[in-house]
């Protein structure tokens, strides 16, 4: 009973997980229409600024987070403005070539610049774990769990609180009419494109902590992002919430009670279960 | 001026290239590697790349004090006017798809004369059956999977001790310390679900259950996965006295850290080489599996040695440790350079003669095998490994005792 109690905690912070790296990718197809194909490539660069700034500057995630964030919402602002902005204008292969391209340019610079070598953080960065009776739970795992609300909770009032939030909310529904009332599209896509690679850059900084890092751990990342936002409802930030964590849970649960071969199998059927009832997803819009 | 001289001598070097080229196709033999240098298993590949450039380098150049290796102390191959090796290098990317259409392509269009790889054996799988279709040697250093040598093929060769060799080492180490009075009566498998997890597990249950070993619980899970808290949770549940892991590099390095996460060991951990050999897996996870029992076919011996030697100059290379898996590529590519050599001739049909005539001693190899000698399904008859042990960061032999450095130490320590 007490292994299973672990399982679903396990769980449940490993869809927190989830959830955390989702967020940048379905806040930039929110405010925009587009898919991000490199998004698991920003999540894998994050986790190296993690690595180097525990090397070079010794320090741990208060350090390492807001030094990710601002060097992904920088790389974000960039990609927009060299890539984003232009295929945008082409038709939707183009988008998606275009992101895919940057996601492999992104992925062999990384290889390049880093060599395959695998890399982890000392597992004791944050210290020993919680103990609650029998149950175990890793400080860096909580930490990310914890991070994952308040992030999903901070992106969800910028977007519904605040004026920055209305105008880009303006840009995403009419870009010509936004323009008429004085908002310049260009600058609202900018900032959404940095808020989301600002938050991604927070999520690399805090799995860098668990997992191991490598140029290709984007790949492996990146799968579970499309299908938690899809679950979720593309553009919806609490959806990505609620999707990470029911993943996270039918995982852990799947894997442990059936089998680990067969967990994905699992999760597919559920994602194919619900797309079939509610096609945008458990919260999206029509 | 800076420009100007980077002109003429750019002009001249290419002056230079065209003149030297008919002369440098007749000098140069190309052999294809197929190696993971992308995807999760890259940096094992990459270790591997690296010992076959320097196995390279061995057989082009001239070391007298290597010479206990054939063609170490000649330059290039003696039998062909000196020719020298060239290794074209190709990415298999982790998929049995990529490993085909690269073979593929290093036969058509590179037009090698042999080829080696590919690492994974579910993708030496698809790229040797290319070579076989061409009527191109293939050597596989490294793949273990079992059914390899069992498809009846003409061109295919492998190397490396199999599974079953390794299955009646952990088989005997196993009686051993129950001999020795040490409770050993749950034993767990946990392995990834290709070709090789599979195919290794299977060959240890079958290997086990002839000398009366039963296997208590087994745990399939996909190499590619994000979380492993479950399989350890399944573990801790049902507390086996032994565990064997078949895993590659990533899986590895999670299991090491979920294990200490979760707070559970076993009184014996065995892996099975790969992932948990890896340098990489060395450098970043070897202070959480302390005690770790694993397999090699490579440990440096005495200084002075053929192996010490190679361990330096591989050291001073890459910066790392040659490892297991690396060794056996780079005696991979001795073994075809000594065959081509015998052969005289780059006719593929030439190499697989001398390829199957094959007989070097263990004192002639890289690795510790007791020789090379190829069965008529393709499999070197001579090879063996040494047990080895993770202690202080690094693996040492403990096991057969005449080839061990150090005292085998458990139970098993951790972290």
């Amino acid at each position: 009973m007490s292994t299973l109690l672990q399982v679903i905690v396990s769980g449940l912070l490993l869809g927190a997980v989830y959830a955390l790296f989702s967020s940048g990718l379905t806040l930039i197809w929110g405010m925009m229409n587009v898919v991000n194909f490199a998004h698991g490539e920003f999540v894998m660069l994050a986790m190296y600024v993690a690595f180097m700034v525990f090397t070079s500057l010794g320090g741990g995630p208060a350090v390492a987070m807001p030094i990710a964030a601002m060097v992904l919402a920088s790389l974000g602002v960039a990609c927009y403005f060299l890539l984003v902005r232009h295929i945008m204008k082409g038709p939707m292969l183009a988008q998606i070539l275009g992101t895919f391209g940057l996601a492999l340019f992104l992925r062999y610079s990384a290889f390049w610049y880093f060599g395959s070598d695998f890399r982890t953080l000392p597992d004791t960065i944050l210290g020993p774990p919680f103990i609650i009776g029998d149950l175990r739970i890793d400080a860096s795992r909580l930490l990310a769990g914890v991070v994952a609300l308040l992030v999903t909770l901070g992106l969800h009032l910028i977007l519904t609180r605040t004026s920055l939030g209305s105008r880009m909310l303006a840009v995403s529904e009419d870009a010509t009419a936004a323009q008429l009332m004085g908002i310049r599209p260009e600058h609202m896509q900018a900032a959404a494109w940095a808020l989301a690679a600002g938050a991604t850059g927070i999520a690399g900084a805090l799995i860098a902590m668990f997992f191991y890092t490598s140029p290709t751990v984007g790949e492996t990342l990146a799968i579970i992002a499309f299908v938690t936002v899809s679950l979720g409802g593309f553009g919806s930030v609490p959806g990505a919430l609620v999707a990470g964590l029911l993943i996270g849970l039918v995982e852990s649960l799947s894997a442990y009670l059936i089998g680990p071969v067969y967990k994905d199998v699992i999760v597919y059927i559920l994602f194919v279960l619900v797309l079939w009832v509610r096609p945008q997803g458990l919260m999206g819009k029509m | 001026m800076v420009f100007k001289i980077g002109r003429s001598s750019a002009a001249s070097l290419l002056l230079a290239v065209i003149a030297a080229s008919p002369a440098a196709a007749q000098d140069k033999i190309k052999i294809g590697a197929i190696y993971p240098l992308s995807g999760n298993a890259a940096s094992a590949g990459n270790s591997s790349k690296a010992a076959i450039e320097l196995a390279a380098e061995i057989i082009n150049g001239a070391y007298p004090d290597l010479k206990a290796l054939p063609l170490a102390e000649t330059a290039g191959l003696p039998n062909l006017k000196g020719a020298k090796i060239e290794v074209v290098f190709a990415d298999n990317q982790g998929t049995p798809a990529a490993g085909q259409n690269q073979a593929l392509r290093l036969i058509s269009e590179e037009k090698v004369v042999a080829l080696i790889g590919a690492y994974q054996s579910g993708i030496t799988v698809t790229a040797s059956a290319m070579a076989e279709k061409y009527g191109i040697p293939f050597l596989t250093p490294e793949s273990v999977a079992a059914d390899l040598t069992e498809r009846g093929f003409k061109w295919f060769f492998r190397s490396t001790p199999v599974a079953s060799d390794f299955a009646r080492s952990y088989s005997q180490l196993i009686r051993e310390q129950k001999t020795a009075g040490r409770k050993v009566e749950n034993i767990a498998i946990v392995n990834e679900n290709t070709e090789y997890g599979n195919s290794v597990s299977k060959v240890i249950k079958d290997v086990f259950a002839k000398d009366g070993i039963a296997i208590t619980q087994q745990i399939a899970y996909s190499a590619n996965t994000t979380d492993v808290q479950p399989q350890v949770l399944q573990l801790k549940e049902k507390n086996p006295d032994v565990v064997i892991f078949i895993s590659y590099t990533s899986d590895a390095i999670l299991y090491a850290k979920t294990m200490k996460d979760l707070n559970w060991k076993p009184a014996i951990l065995i892996a099975d080489d790969a992932g948990f050999n890896d340098p990489s897996f060395v450098k970043t996870s070897g202070s959480l599996v302390e005690g770790l029992i694993s397999r090699s076919a490579f440990a440096p011996g005495k200084p002075g040695s053929v192996s010490a030697i190679i361990y330096d100059m591989y050291k001073k290379k890459t910066d790392n440790d040659l490892d297991d898996a690396s060794a056996r590529a780079m005696q991979g590519l001795l073994i075809l350079a000594d065959a081509i050599n015998r052969a005289g001739s780059t006719e593929p049909a030439k190499i697989q003669a001398a390829l199957k005539a094959t007989d070097l001693k263990a004192e002639q190899l890289v690795v510790g095998y007791n020789g090379v000698k190829f069965d008529e399904k393709g499999q070197n008859v001579l090879g063996s490994s040494l047990i080895t042990q993770m202690t202080a960061g690094k693996y040492v032999p403990v096991w057969p005792k005449d080839k061990a450095t150090n005292e085998m130490v458990l139970p098993y320590k951790g972290w």
